[in-house]
């Protein structure tokens, strides 16, 4: 393999953890205020499953773009410039999400908390939506134009907000929606106790139909774009993944459903790349302006220099990363008696946890 | 106004905005560190109250470091396209390790500190402070190289056929002079002012210990001895960072002499090459006439700077901008000269008033003594200068953090009209297809959203500074005990 192949996958692979990981803390955020809705306690321990970790998970975007700038420039400059709106919803969802997670158990007031409640909501809900637009649109194609003559190296995005807005692309924000916000449940059922962890599962258990409806809807209109090949595999597993996230939930196994989720939205992740490849950013206009791997990488120094990087630092980034989630472990909420009004006879009505 | 005017508009303020918060967080993750590692070593409860009360300052300034650094990654990308594709070869290399050698080690140990008090044995706890703090110092490194490498191009070819830059050797990108002495003047400034801020902090907390309002809530008797000790602690690392301030500066304005002269005779107003040029304290210009009207000057001062020598030749600007027209062609290669004069004045002066500040505060509190005090803490009768004493401490915080970003300014307009000395304008940098109305709205939007942001952050910094350091409960020991109640907790309790 070539090395712009490999930093083609190794751009995929830091995409593919960043779904995977900052999926369920997005579906936490938004679920925040649904799971939680009456007990303070509740809500408490919603975010504090995730508290420890946000940060981390949301720097596998950040090493993402800050590989795909170093490895493939022009990809990098023209997605972000391409996608100007879009690229800053999400940050301003970002930002009022980051200060909202660290900020809104800094003061115990219950209308400070509400405020922050529906900030981490809207600041996660717009990133999971538009992310799922964006590389949608991106696997795509967009029109474009060249800024000077030459290689494919000088593309310019012209799209519009028309442009960006159309069906597929926008199924494919409703499923990463979908998909998050069913990994962040599953992750609630594993990690918390009490009210939250009953009512996350019976959430996700309800989800779980739809979400694989629209999920293979998507991955089939994903598939149809170009020729497919090995993808079609993985999008199996990715579905399969997904049914499977179901009988776990009904058997009471969350940490298999918790398994089965992320392999879903990994395997969402691989076909979209993978449908990708060889192109980084297909032009609708004239397959000339095509960013590919072949001509939008950067020289083969610097991919070596980066590789020698990686390989020495993406092993003990997984390695310290891992040792946190197992450091934190243990389920939060607990043994609480319910209050009044929670304790509608679904949340027994599951199968005891193990 | 064009989009380029608004995107350089942009860029200057979301960064500037980000570099408030970066100096704090590169010095107090140390200081915090610093005093959990006394806690550690002692046993004292005290440096464990102010490991609680200073970590809780500095987490609160972190979430904002963070949130607002991801807009820079991005930023690059939406409105610099075509200098992103120009440079990404070599100035993506030093981010994508940015991220990789420091955000994931210090985002992830500080998520495990914040959490993990009760759950981490001591030492391990303690390692996870340090790995966090290590992560900010290493991260800055990184960023500056790139950004050094703006200012100094080296180990890099421009390829003849994509008319792109090529790295060539990282050795030489990671090892530029400008890039290591950009770190040391940088991280030394980010140490005198978070050494500010725990002064100014201990110095509002004794002020009003003092000087009590209606309302106060008496604070506990150990906060006294606790707010003093940090006191000094503050103007230490102020005192000790500011000498390291000053010796790298001088070596800055030596770098700029060789690599960027048309800055520093810029910053000078400095319009004629000269021999043993002065030091100017205060100007009055004629840009177009290329003159000043008034100059008050220090013989011999600029030379030393610049070459070493009081009588060193330094470049003025009328010979830099032929010299450049010669190399480059026809143009106007003077930056923006009346906002780098001042800026370069408003550096210096507002900085080294912090370390005024810092060095008469040690001054005033030596072997025991703090103003309006007796010596076993006792209020005293107090001259009338004593308690503007505590409030020029605390002033002195918001003018280094002004000094520092003037730096910036400097740094960064000196530049001009270059983003790439010698290789790409800034007008050739920006997106082409991204519109005026586009960036104007994200311009507003960060705007708007920085400005709350901003308001809520100084309240609530305002808040836990006001609330004091709590007595914090009988430290907690590991987590073998499995499933107590207390492990059940939502972990955020720990802050
Ligand atoms: C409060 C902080 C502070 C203080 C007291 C000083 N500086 Fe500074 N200076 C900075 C904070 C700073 C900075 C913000 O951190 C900059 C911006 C970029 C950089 O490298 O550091 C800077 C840049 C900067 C530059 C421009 C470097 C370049 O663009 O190549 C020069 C020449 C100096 N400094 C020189 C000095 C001298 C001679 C000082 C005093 C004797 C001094 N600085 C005090
Ligand atoms: C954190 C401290 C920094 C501050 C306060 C700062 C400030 C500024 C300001 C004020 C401008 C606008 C210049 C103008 O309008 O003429 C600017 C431009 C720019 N700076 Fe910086 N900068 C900082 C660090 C960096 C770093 C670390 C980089 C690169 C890694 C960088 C890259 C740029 C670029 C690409 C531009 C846009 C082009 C231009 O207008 O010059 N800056 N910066
Ligand atoms: C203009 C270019 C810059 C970019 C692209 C950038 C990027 C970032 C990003 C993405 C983060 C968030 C990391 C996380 O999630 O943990 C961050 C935080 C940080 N950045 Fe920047 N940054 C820039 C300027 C600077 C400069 C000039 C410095 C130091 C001199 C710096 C030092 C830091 C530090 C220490 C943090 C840790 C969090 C905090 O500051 O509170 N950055 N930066």
């Amino acid at each position: 393999m070539d090395l712009p192949t490999i930093w083609f996958l190794a751009v995929a692979v830091l995409w593919t953890g960043y779904l995977v990981l900052e999926g369920f803390d997005f579906g936490v955020g938004m679920l925040v205020r649904v799971l939680g809705r009456d007990e303070e306690d509740d809500r408490e321990a919603a975010l504090g499953a995730i508290g420890p970790v946000w940060d981390g998970n949301e720097v596998w975007l950040i090493a993402a773009v800050g590989a795909m700038f170093a490895a493939f420039p022009a990809w990098y400059a023209a997605m972000l410039s391409g996608l100007y709106l879009p690229v800053l919803l999400v940050l301003l969802g970002l930002i009022v999400r980051g200060v909202g997670l660290e900020y809104r158990h800094k003061r115990s007031d219950a209308p400070w908390k509400a405020r922050w409640d529906l900030l981490i909501g809207l600041g996660s809900l717009v990133p999971a939506f538009v992310w799922g637009m964006v590389l949608a649109n991106l696997v795509r194609g967009l029109p474009t134009v060249l800024s000077a003559p030459g290689s494919g190296q000088n593309t310019v995005v012209t799209a519009s907000l028309g442009d960006l807005l159309n069906g597929y692309a926008l199924l494919g924000g409703v499923v990463t929606t979908a998909l998050f916000l069913l990994h962040g449940a599953v992750f609630l059922a594993l990690k918390t106790d009490g009210p939250v962890r009953y009512r996350a599962r019976r959430f996700a258990l309800r989800a779980v139909a739809p979400v694989l409806l629209v999920t293979v809807a998507f991955l089939a209109a994903t598939l149809a774009l170009r020729e497919p090949s090995w993808t079609t595999t993985v999008a199996w597993v990715s579905g399969a993944a997904l049914a499977a996230a179901g009988v776990a939930l009904l058997a009471g196994r969350e940490g298999w459903a918790f398994t089965a989720t992320a392999l879903a939205i990994g395997g969402l992740s691989v076909v979209l790349f993978g449908q990708l490849y060889p192109t980084l950013l297909p032009s609708t206009t004239d397959p000339a302006h095509t960013l590919t791997v072949a001509n939008a990488a950067s020289a083969p120094y610097t991919l070596g220099v980066m590789s020698w990087i990686a390989a020495v630092f993406l092993p003990l980034v997984l390695g310290y990363q891992s040792w946190s989630y197992w450091v934190f472990r243990r389920r939060l909420g607990g043994a609480r008696v319910a209050p009044a009004g929670t304790s509608d006879t679904g949340d027994t009505a599951v199968p005891a946890p193990r | 106004m064009d989009a380029l005017d608004l995107a350089r508009w942009q860029f200057g303020i979301t960064t500037i905005y980000h570099f408030l918060f970066v100096p704090l967080t590169i010095g107090l993750s140390v200081i915090v560190a610093s005093l959990q590692t006394a806690w550690f070593r002692t046993g004292r409860e005290e440096y464990l109250r102010a490991t609680k009360f200073f970590g809780k300052l500095f987490l609160i300034n972190f979430a904002m470091g963070v949130v607002t650094g991801i807009v820079q990654e991005f930023q690059f990308g939406m409105n610099w396209s075509a200098y992103s594709t120009f440079v990404g070869d070599v100035f993506g290399a030093p981010l994508a390790m940015e991220a990789l050698i420091a955000f994931f080690l210090e985002s992830t140990f500080i998520g495990l500190w914040i959490f993990g008090w009760d759950r981490l044995r001591k030492g391990v706890h303690l390692a996870c402070i340090w790995a966090a703090a290590i992560g900010s110092n290493l991260s800055a490194y990184f960023i500056l190289a790139a950004n050094a490498w703006m200012r100094n191009p080296v180990g890099y070819e421009v390829d003849r056929a994509t008319g792109r830059a090529r790295l060539t050797d990282i050795g030489a990108v990671l090892t530029n002079p400008q890039a290591w002495s950009t770190y040391t003047h940088v991280v030394a400034a980010a140490f005198l002012i978070a050494g500010l801020f725990v002064a100014a902090v201990s110095s509002w907390k004794l002020m009003r210990e003092r000087w009590s309002r209606p309302g106060d809530r008496a604070p506990h008797p150990s906060e006294h001895t606790l707010f003093r000790k940090t006191l000094r602690t503050g103007f230490l690392v102020t005192l000790a960072a500011g000498v390291l301030v000053i010796a790298s500066g001088d070596h800055q304005a030596k770098l700029a002499a060789t690599y960027e002269p048309m800055k520093l005779a810029s910053a000078e107003a400095l319009w004629q090459t000269e021999e043993s040029a002065g030091f100017s304290l205060f100007a009055v210009g004629d840009v177009q006439g290329s003159r000043n009207h008034v100059n008050v000057q220090i013989p011999g001062v600029l030379s030393f700077l610049a070459t070493g020598s009081p009588w060193g030749p330094v470049q003025g600007i009328e010979n830099v901008q032929a010299q450049y027209e010669a190399l480059y062609g026809p143009g106007d290669y003077r930056p923006n000269i009346a906002v780098l004069y001042w800026a370069f004045r408003l550096m210096m002066g507002l900085g080294l008033a912090g370390v005024a500040v810092a060095t008469a505060g040690l001054w005033l509190t030596r072997g025991g003594r703090l103003p309006g005090f007796t010596r076993d803490g006792a209020p005293a009768p107090a001259g009338r200068l004593s308690r503007w004493a505590y409030r020029g401490v605390v002033a002195a915080l918001p003018a280094a953090l002004a000094g520092n970003i003037a730096g910036w300014v400097l740094t960064e307009m000196g530049r001009q009209p270059w983003t790439v000395h010698g290789e790409l304008l800034t007008a050739q940098s920006v997106s082409p297809g991204v519109s005026l109305g586009q960036v104007a709205f994200s311009l507003a939007a960060f705007t708007a959203l920085y400005g709350i942001l901003a308001v809520v952050e100084v309240r609530l910094l305002f808040r836990y500074v006001a609330a004091g350091p709590a007595a914090p409960a009988a430290p907690p020991g590991p987590a073998d005990d499995a499933d107590t109640d207390a492990e059940r907790r939502p972990a955020a309790f720990s802050y």
